[in-house]
């Protein structure tokens, strides 16, 4: 069986870099028993696949990754378990059966939600949320095309961000909706907003960008450009940071198989009653874990 | 969560940041208020090596239980740190809880290998601690060294407050015991180190006085004061069965060098090559019960999540219960364990267990012959002949396997040019003898590699008395060896791996050593000498420097032939054996006469007074 495990990242823990937290997980699985399933051969491996590579230094609330396992008990009970060996700013959010003909998240990635902001100490990107919506508007919306130059060996390649930025606009910190909108789960960020020294406005970029495997943009590169056009001075350890969420496009069939693709597509339009009768419009993408359900 | 020693932006502009962090899984959480001894247990290289090794997991683990004291990890950070550090003035820090170094009580350093002391001033500089035992005041942590190259301590006297001589397990309670009750007492500093030199196993430097000939050997080496022990008897833990050992192994996040549970079966060796101190330092030879390595390895592998498990000891075929350990530990592979086997002696037994874990096209046998001919293998007491070789590389050969590592030593005591042809010539015989086996039975091409090393004389074994050679020797020898294997008639299945001779020599000045030799240390690491065991930054015009500068001469330590009767630095330490023993020894490695092992027969080392291990069993 198939099973997609969402854990969240924060703290110290974002100094451990993708290839490493997959030798991490290999031996929390092991440890919280887990009945992964090993590839053939001489030496075995677990049978994982993570879904979208978070580079150093940032944190995450949303990274994904994929299993198989021979059986499993269920999602309450393995989330207790693996959440008793985790190392300190790791947790496990969900655990989710997918179809047996389920598309690896790797493959599905299409997009993720990120927050930029300050860190204590260091100069905020604007003073007020207002404000930063207005310097970001003026980047995203008042620009027909937003390019930045990247130095490689051997030339210079300009790349296009504007079609790929998929959303772009400020949002305060301290507000209680604006975080619990966006379903803001990690320590560090929540720490964040509260230490702020009394401040009642704590400014943060809000982005949603293209991810994957055949266009990915790094956050980095938006606030690259971002401070670029606005002669902000770019320190990139002053700012933290943080994904929220990876999703899938909802119009991309995430099983393969005759069967399976004739479920998924009857369930998909069954949301989409759900969502026309509430009034409101499908979402271009879903969570890579709402495609998947608890056991 | 803990506040970090290092910003952000220095953690996200160097290598390797989860060097530095701590938190890994098992790691030990105490309040530092509510402990009365503060330790910081370091392994003087970068953290994947110092990770990597058991000795300080399982002190670790042992000083961790009890409750009044709090054990934290310290590792040199690397070069880029190391720079950043300096720079900013940042004081080095545990790992646990990010703390100075210099707050600590206690700072102990494991002492591995000799190419690591300049890392040694590194970290007691980057804690901003005098570099000299002298300069410290009640401020700073007492420095304590320990490991196998504290059986001769005096290269490194200068630097350490003192050396605990021995096997952790024995006697550090006793060293908490009197600390609380000194220094936590209000008692100095120097009550502290005078009461701590009646431990057993304890060396404190300060309190001995060395005197030199007019030749610069010893004259005297003598205790300052009458209360102070004249001979420091090395510990040892003798039941290895009924005593500490870490079941939640720490794991770190970046691949360490040894990403594995380490088993240690037993320490010892009952073999005695006249070479190998590690053989003469760690006897008796002292067993595991089977039945403790069995639940050890089930918990560990249970608490770590490690997917591999080794078995360490100098000789693991010597073990007595080997096979029942093995096929008990065969039996975790279908929960995906790889079991890693140490260089087993190589038999049906080991090939059929090989076989089972390994793959065979891609795994590779291992044998240490140590010297190419058999009249030089008489004088090291390696017991392996060349039948034995033959006839376990056929097997293997037979088996699958076609890939063969070979190592030896050059510059071993009355080696001969004839001595180095052998080395090529062995190689040749067993590409032969792979190609004895029919081709449309065989694999292709066999692969033979051959590798070098140059051989430093260790205190405490019978080739302490030994000469060594100006590093131009080595490389000619190695360009023997190199012209020899040209001429094999296997020539393109063999390979030669040799290295530089510049650390050799250094290595042998370190070893055998004596109080004058700090200085040079000293100096060579003012002149920027870090990560001397790392080619990229051994710089051996800088230490060559160093040597002129103090007026220290390498060739009166390694060049000499020392006189039976010269006094060594190590003479005050008793490491069971005795001189009289290691004497005997030289005597019969002269003559090439082989010592049978202890278990055919006991041949009065002197280690029989620990009453234990080995010494007990076969007795006639």
């Amino acid at each position: 069986m198939n099973i997609r495990i969402k854990f969240q990242k924060y703290g110290i823990m974002k100094f451990i870099g993708h290839l490493d937290m997959m030798r991490y997980f290999q031996k929390a699985i092991r440890r919280a028993d887990i009945d992964i399933a090993y590839s053939e051969g001489y030496s075995p491996h677990q049978i994982m696949s993570f879904a979208a590579p978070l580079g150093v230094g940032i944190t995450s609330d949303g990274e994904y990754f994929d299993i198989r396992a021979n059986s499993s008990k269920s999602s309450q009970t393995s989330i207790q378990a693996l959440n008793e060996t985790m190392a300190e700013g790791i947790s496990v959010l969900e655990y989710k059966q997918l179809p047996d003909t389920a598309k690896t998240a790797m493959s599905l990635v299409a997009a993720a939600d990120y927050l930029i902001f300050a860190k204590s100490g260091y100069a905020p990107l604007a003073g007020t949320s207002e404000e930063l919506e207005a310097k970001a508007q003026a980047f995203y919306e008042g620009q027909s095309e937003i390019t930045i130059s990247k130095h490689t060996k051997k030339r210079e390649t300009t790349l296009y961000l504007k079609p790929l930025i998929y959303q772009m606009n400020a949002l305060n910190l301290r507000s209680e909706e604006t975080l619990s909108a966006l379903k803001v789960k990690n320590p560090q960020i929540l720490a964040h907003c509260q230490e702020n020294g009394g401040k009642d406005n704590v400014p943060a970029l809000f982005l949603k960008v293209c991810t994957g495997s055949a266009d990915n943009v790094k956050p980095e590169l938006v606030l690259e450009a971002f401070c670029g056009f606005h002669g902000l001075p770019l320190e990139m350890a002053g700012f933290q940071i943080h994904r929220l969420e990876v999703y899938a496009k909802a119009d991309e069939i995430p099983v393969k198989g005759e069967a399976e693709r004739k479920s998924y597509e009857n369930y998909i339009k069954e949301q989409k009653r759900i969502y026309r009768r509430q009034g409101r419009a499908f979402p271009e993408f879903l969570t890579l874990g709402e495609l998947g359900s608890d056991i | 969560m803990d506040k970090l020693a290092l910003s952000d932006e220095i953690l996200l502009k160097i290598d390797k940041p989860a060097r530095y962090i701590g938190n890994e899984i098992n790691i030990v959480r105490k309040n530092p208020q509510n402990v009365a001894i503060r330790f910081a247990m370091c392994f003087p290289d970068v953290y994947e090596i110092g990770m990597s090794h058991l000795g300080i997991q399982i002190l670790y683990d042992m000083f961790n239980q009890r409750e009044d004291v709090y054990c934290e990890r310290v590792y040199s950070p690397w070069v880029d740190l190391h720079k950043i550090m300096k720079d900013k003035k940042i004081p080095l820090f545990t790992l646990e809880t990010q703390s100075p170094v210099k707050e600590m009580d206690f700072l102990g350093i494991t002492i591995q290998y000799e190419m690591c002391y300049t890392n040694i001033l590194q970290i007691l500089d980057l804690s901003q601690i005098p570099l000299l035992a002298k300069e410290r005041t009640g401020e700073d942590p007492i420095v304590i060294g320990g490991g196998p190259c504290t059986y001769n301590p005096e290269p490194l006297a200068d630097f350490f407050d003192l050396f605990y001589i021995g096997e952790g397990e024995t006697q550090y309670d006793a060293l908490f015991d009197l600390y609380q009750s000194t220094c936590g007492q209000g008692k100095s500093r120097q009550d502290f180190l005078r009461a701590a030199c009646k431990i057993p196993g304890i060396y404190v430097p300060s309190l001995y006085e060395v005197s030199y000939r007019a030749d610069g050997t010893i004259q005297s080496f003598l205790p300052k004061f009458a209360d102070v022990p004249a001979t420091v008897r090395k510990e040892i833990q003798m039941d290895l069965t009924n005593t500490v050992y870490p079941r939640k192994p720490l794991v770190p996040y970046i691949k360490a060098t040894q990403d594995r549970v380490v088993l240690e079966i037993q320490r010892g060796c009952i073999r005695g090559c006249r070479f190998c101190q590690a053989g003469m330092i760690y006897r008796p030879t002292r067993e595991r019960d089977v039945n403790m390595l069995k639940s050890c390895a089930k918990e560990m592998l249970e608490n770590s999540g490690q997917e591999e498990i080794s078995l360490s000891s100098l000789s693991s075929s010597d073990y007595s219960k080997l096979p029942e350990l093995i096929n008990y530990l065969i039996g975790f592979k279908e929960k995906g364990v790889n079991i890693s086997l140490p260089s087993l002696r190589i038999d049906a037994f080991s090939l059929d267990v090989m076989s089972k874990v390994q793959d065979v096209r891609k795994s590779s046998l291992t044998f240490a012959p140590e010297a190419g001919s058999q009249r030089l293998r008489n004088v090291i007491n390696k017991g392996l002949t060349e039948e034995i070789i033959l006839e376990g590389a056929g097997l293997a050969f037979e088996g699958g396997w076609q890939k063969v590592k070979l190592y030896f030593m050059l510059g071993l005591p009355t080696e001969t040019e004839a001595d180095q042809r052998e080395i090529p010539r062995l190689a040749d015989k067993i590409a032969r003898r792979y190609y004895e086996i029919p081709k449309d039975k065989r694999n292709g091409k066999c692969q033979i590699t051959i590798s070098t090393s140059f051989f430093v004389p260790k205190p405490f074994t019978p080739f302490q008395w030994a000469k060594m050679y100006p590093q131009e020797e080595y490389l000619a020898r190695a360009r023997t060896v190199n012209e020899e294997m040209k001429e094999q008639l296997n020539r393109k299945s063999l390979k030669y791996n040799w290295h530089e001779a510049d650390v050799t020599v250094l290595e042998g000045v370190f070893a055998r050593g004596d109080r004058r030799v700090g200085q040079v240390i000293l100096k060579a690491y003012e002149k920027g000498c870090i990560f001397d065991s790392w080619s990229e930054f051994f710089d051996n015009g800088k230490w060559m420097e160093a040597f002129q500068q103090c007026g220290v001469s390498i060739d009166f330590y390694n060049l000499r032939e020392r006189s039976l009767d010269e006094v060594f630095p190590w003479d005050f330490i008793d490491c069971g054996v005795s001189k009289a023993f290691l004497k005997r020894e030289w005597h019969n490695a002269l003559k090439e006469t082989v010592t049978p092992n202890c278990k055919m027969q006991c041949n009065g080392c002197g280690a029989a007074q620990y009453q234990g291990g080995v010494c007990l069993e076969h007795q006639n």
